[in-house]
């Protein structure tokens, strides 16, 4: 189970693309590791009351989770996670 | 992180304060063979004791200014690049000379971070120490506003944010707490945003622990507190709310600005979404002051540091077209109090000039110095008062803060 992160987060994730994680069953829970793991990443995803951030968006093989079940959203031991920023701002 | 430019100098005597009053060694500081201290800083930069340091947010990361010997400025930044920076301060009580930021982005959220060698290295990307409890249900926006303590409380910085809130450490900024009667408040409700959003902006205080502070929220108003926090009472009466059907209510009012000074502070100026005031009474009532400007509608006021009846504002021409009026870029000022205001004008542009100047882009510093920075980049000084300016920088992201200081 892999996380791919844009470069704007890797420095906190010590320079590193892709974070590889235990199995987990749902993003909730993959996050919920991750926040155990590096808890500066994991609070540029998701707010102090544990929502997403409104302009970031996560892909569990190719699927926006905010279409596929939010953080309930199903992953496997080969899924691959995508964190990328809305296209947005300026 | 971009590149470092490392430097080595010798720590002069002069920059011994700077470094925490004695010869102390940075986390960078290497000793050269003849055992004296050197200083590396990641930017090339070294500010010594006594020198006057510029700090500039802008809309993509922020810069450190020094006036170069000879004339001029020197910059060093972007830091944070790619980040907005709505607030700086430099806190030097006690034997500090410590600058602090608020880097954010809208995707990722905003943090708060620290430097002792003047941006040579900050504090932890990875810390985000300022939290809005659970049961808030609140989340952290933007800091607006970070506002060191008097010297009479040497460790108390407060932090105006948004969603609409202060927030307080006791410990110098090693952890921040809200402060419950703002975050509790029973207007809170119904607070509504401005277009910058529901931003806590503004804290000023009598200094005195446990006394009296104003804060300003845009569009709730101002607020003050008697007990040094623990509770807060609405103060806008006199002050319009152009953009509401009651003109005149207890709350609600979009304040850009106040400002005050410490020898005289019962004595309060406000620029409001159109308006200009002056209270005497520690904002219990206002009255308006736009007595000869082209317009009162605008964001930024500073308050000279060493006379309590000099102001300086720089007028916008409407809500609707938030350019300088007639194209020209003139900071208006007060020698009395308000009752009448004078265009400055020698050495910034008088046509074509359509600038925007934000609540935080106009600092002053003593004795006579004042800043300000504009959306379209340029940052402006003048050393006497006023009468005369120096662009420091063209070219720069959108200025959204200006803040100077003594090292």
């Amino acid at each position: 189970m892999r996380i791919v992160l844009p470069e704007a987060l890797r420095e906190l994730a010590g320079g590193r693309a892709v974070v590889e994680m235990g199995v987990r069953h749902s993003v909730g829970g993959v996050l919920g590791a991750l926040n155990a793991s590096h808890p500066g990443l994991y609070d540029r995803l998701m707010t102090e009351q544990g929502a997403l951030r409104p302009h970031v968006n996560i892909f569990v093989d190719g699927e926006n989770i905010r279409f596929t079940g939010g953080l309930g959203t199903r992953v496997g031991a080969g899924s691959e996670i995508f964190v990328l920023p809305a296209i947005s701002g300026g | 992180m971009r590149p470092a430019r490392l430097v080595s100098a010798p720590v002069p005597d002069s920059l011994q304060r700077v470094v925490g009053g004695i010869a102390q060694k940075m986390p960078n500081d290497v000793e050269n063979d003849d055992g004296d201290v050197e200083m590396k800083t990641s930017t090339g930069f070294t500010v010594s004791a006594g020198e006057t340091v510029l700090l500039l947010g802008t809309t993509k990361g922020a810069f450190v200014g020094r006036a170069r010997d000879g004339g001029g400025w020197e910059l060093d930044g972007p830091h944070f690049p790619g980040e907005e920076v709505y607030a700086m301060a430099y806190d030097g009580r006690t034997g500090r000379s410590r600058l602090w930021a608020a880097p954010g982005s809208p995707f990722w959220g905003t943090t708060l971070r620290f430097s002792d060698d003047f941006g040579g290295s900050w504090s932890g990307k990875d810390e985000r120490p300022v939290r809005f409890p659970e049961d808030s249900e609140l989340s952290l926006k933007r800091i607006w506003q970070i506002r060191p303590g008097s010297e009479a409380e040497p460790d108390v910085i407060r932090l105006g944010v948004e969603p609409a809130c202060l927030f307080e450490s006791r410990d110098a900024g090693d952890s921040w707490q809200p402060v419950e009667g703002l975050l509790n408040h029973p207007h809170r409700e119904r607070w509504q945003p401005g277009a910058g959003g529901l931003c806590l902006h503004t804290i000023v205080g009598d200094g005195e622990p446990g006394g009296r502070m104003m804060i300003a929220i845009s569009a709730a108003g101002a607020y003050r507190s008697d007990d040094g926090g623990a509770t807060w009472e609405a103060r806008n009466h006199g002050v319009r709310a152009e953009f509401l059907p009651d003109k005149h209510p207890e709350f609600g009012q979009c304040v850009h600005k106040i400002a005050h000074h410490p020898s005289n502070p019962g004595r309060l100026f406000l620029q409001n979404h159109w308006g200009l005031y002056r209270s005497e009474d520690w904002g219990d009532s206002w009255v308006d002051i736009a007595n000869g400007v082209p317009s009162d509608f605008g964001f930024a006021m500073a308050m000279h540091p060493g006379d309590p009846d000099t102001v300086y504002i720089v007028p916008i021409e409407s809500d609707g077209f938030r350019c300088t009026p007639d194209a020209k870029l003139r900071v208006y000022r007060t020698r009395d109090g308000g009752a009448s205001w004078h265009p400055l004008t020698e050495g910034l542009p008088q046509e074509n000039a359509y600038e925007t100047v934000l609540r935080d882009a106009l600092a002053t510093l003593a004795p006579g110095q004042v800043f300000f920075g504009t959306r379209s980049g340029k940052v402006y000084a003048s050393r006497d008062d006023g009468d005369s300016w120096e662009l420091v920088r063209d070219g720069l992201p959108p200025v959204v803060c200006v803040k100077a200081c003594v090292a």
